[in-house]
């Protein structure tokens, strides 16, 4: 005679949906193509970015120039606008470099808008708890931060470039339009600009070895150079681009 | 040990769900986390109520099935730790202790904790495997490896598929696993012949399944019971790039 038990359910039923989801293929036409997969987005917002990593270095160097006297400001500014004469014609290379600065921003924020709402919509419920472990905080103020900059990058375009905002207006030279843009009467635009430039520190501290990782050229033997690269860069581009402004706001620079 | 857990119940895919907190006594500090919720899951069936499902097989941390948000972490916040080699020493009593499921869109809630994994099933098949030669058995030295290769890919190879990564990652990016998976075979000789339409392949599923793109956040590594390093997604991207541009 054999005992038998009745275990019962090891759970309760489970209600399962009505069909069994078909089977994603790739290839679909939402997955088709460099431009549409995660990967390839990355690498579009990893050599923009390059782009304007590029862009910032020269920008700073010729920020620089302030200090050698607004004359030497001003021929800088001229020189650039002159770039290839009298081959080219006045303001040729400075537009080109103008327009592809102009789509690496735009690439850029079209490769993180629609990097952030996939990862949106692959996370619907959130956690009630959540701990980071990386430790990383720059990687988490990276799509903030970008927005932070865009904002600035108006403002300044508006200051600077176009002398909008700017108490000498647009017919000036670029030399007088920066000093009386950061006069100490004016703290409050430094104070932005300080804000900004830290912004711009913090995303390219995570940013620049981000890249590199993207582009496939990074590997345990290479992070930890990677990482002090990107540290380095961003610690030298704050520093360079705070010097002139405060130089200005704080009189060492009349 | 006395402690108060907030665990997520959901009855079904289809149901909403809801945070529910039970309390468990005398918890012996040498019970693993997923015995101390036999505990309560025994407690739960003797009273008439649905016991906690919770996914678990080896208990020995190499088969991947376990797997659940601790307090926050995946796994737990002890590094390299699956949850049934989890501990409850390392927890205080009195503690209170918030358990979910992993949470990202191509893993649907089956029951409670029990999250269905298929999608990374579905990356395997799209490309993780290698072509070999039918016939008797080739001899062991007759296919020369690097030592550092060979390490690396055996870095790679010790993923276990639990989904702690997916569940790390604020994208719910998918990128350590099938990274994990590329890399393991693109390092190693055999693995040659398939490694560029491989990667393309993979990542292609990856996306289809609906997982986030990677940020480079790290936090999938920190969680990884198993370490997989970071890099491995470097070599990924390498691969998938190469394949793109011929």
């Amino acid at each position: 005679m054999t005992a038998t038990i009745e275990r019962g359910a090891a759970t309760a039923p489970v209600r399962t949906p009505k069909s069994d989801p078909p089977a994603k293929k790739p290839g679909s036409k939402r997955t088709r193509g460099f431009l549409a997969s995660s990967n390839g987005k990355k690498a579009v917002m990893a050599v923009t970015g390059a782009v304007m990593v590029t862009f910032l270095v020269l920008h700073m160097l010729g920020n620089l120039k302030i200090f050698l006297g607004r004359d030497s400001f001003n021929e800088y500014a001229h020189a650039l606008r002159v770039l290839g004469a009298p081959l080219l014609p006045y303001r040729t290379v400075l537009t080109i470099l103008e327009i592809i600065l102009v789509v690496s921003v735009v690439l850029h924020m079209w490769a993180a808008i629609s990097l952030a709402r996939r990862a949106r919509k692959a996370r619907p419920v959130r956690y009630v708890a959540k701990k980071s472990q990386a430790g990383g905080y720059t990687t988490h103020i990276m799509r903030f931060g970008g927005v932070t900059i865009l904002l600035y990058v108006v403002w300044h375009l508006l200051d600077l470039t176009f002398g909008v905002v700017n108490p000498k207006g647009f017919d000036s030279l670029p030399a007088d339009r920066m000093m009386a843009g950061f006069e100490p009467s004016r703290w409050w635009v430094t104070l932005v600009y300080v804000v900004a430039v830290v912004m711009v520190g913090l995303h390219l501290r995570h940013g620049v070895w981000s890249a590199f990782q993207t582009l496939g050229w990074a590997n345990r033997t290479r992070y930890k150079a990677l990482k002090a690269t990107a540290g380095l860069l961003s610690a030298a581009l704050l520093v360079g681009f705070l010097a002139p402004p405060l130089a200005i706001t704080f009189g060492v620079l009349k | 040990m006395n402690l108060t857990l907030k665990v997520w119940r959901q009855s079904g895919p289809t149901d909403s769900g809801r945070m529910v907190t039970y309390r468990v006594e005398d918890v012996s500090p040498d019970m693993s986390f997923l015995e101390m919720l036999d505990v309560l899951n025994e407690r739960l069936t003797i009273e008439g109520d649905d016991p906690i499902a919770f996914d678990h097989d080896c208990r020995e941390g190499i088969c991947g099935m376990c797997g659940m948000v601790i307090n926050g972490v995946a796994h737990g916040e002890q590094r390299a730790t699956t949850t049934c080699q989890l501990h409850m020493r390392h927890f205080e009593d009195g503690a209170v202790i918030t358990i979910e499921p992993w949470r990202a869109a191509p893993f649907p809630v089956v029951k409670d904790l029990v999250v269905d994994r298929s999608a990374f099933d579905r990356i395997i098949q799209a490309g993780g495997f290698v072509s070999v030669p039918a016939g008797s058995a080739p001899d062991a030295h007759s296919m020369p490896v690097r030592k550092e290769d060979a390490d690396a890919a055996f870095d790679a190879a010790t993923c276990i598929g639990c989904g702690a990564c997916v569940a790390a990652c604020p994208n719910g990016s998918a990128s350590l696993f099938t990274a994990a998976k590329i890399t393991h075979l693109s390092l190693l000789p055999q693995g040659q012949p398939e490694r560029l339409s491989r990667a393309k392949a993979m990542v292609d599923q990856m996306d289809a399944e609906g997982f986030g793109g990677c940020t480079n956040t790290g936090e999938c590594t920190a969680v990884c019971p198993k370490g997989i390093p970071l890099d491995t997604i470097a070599q990924m991207n390498s691969d998938y790039l190469k394949a793109n541009a011929k």
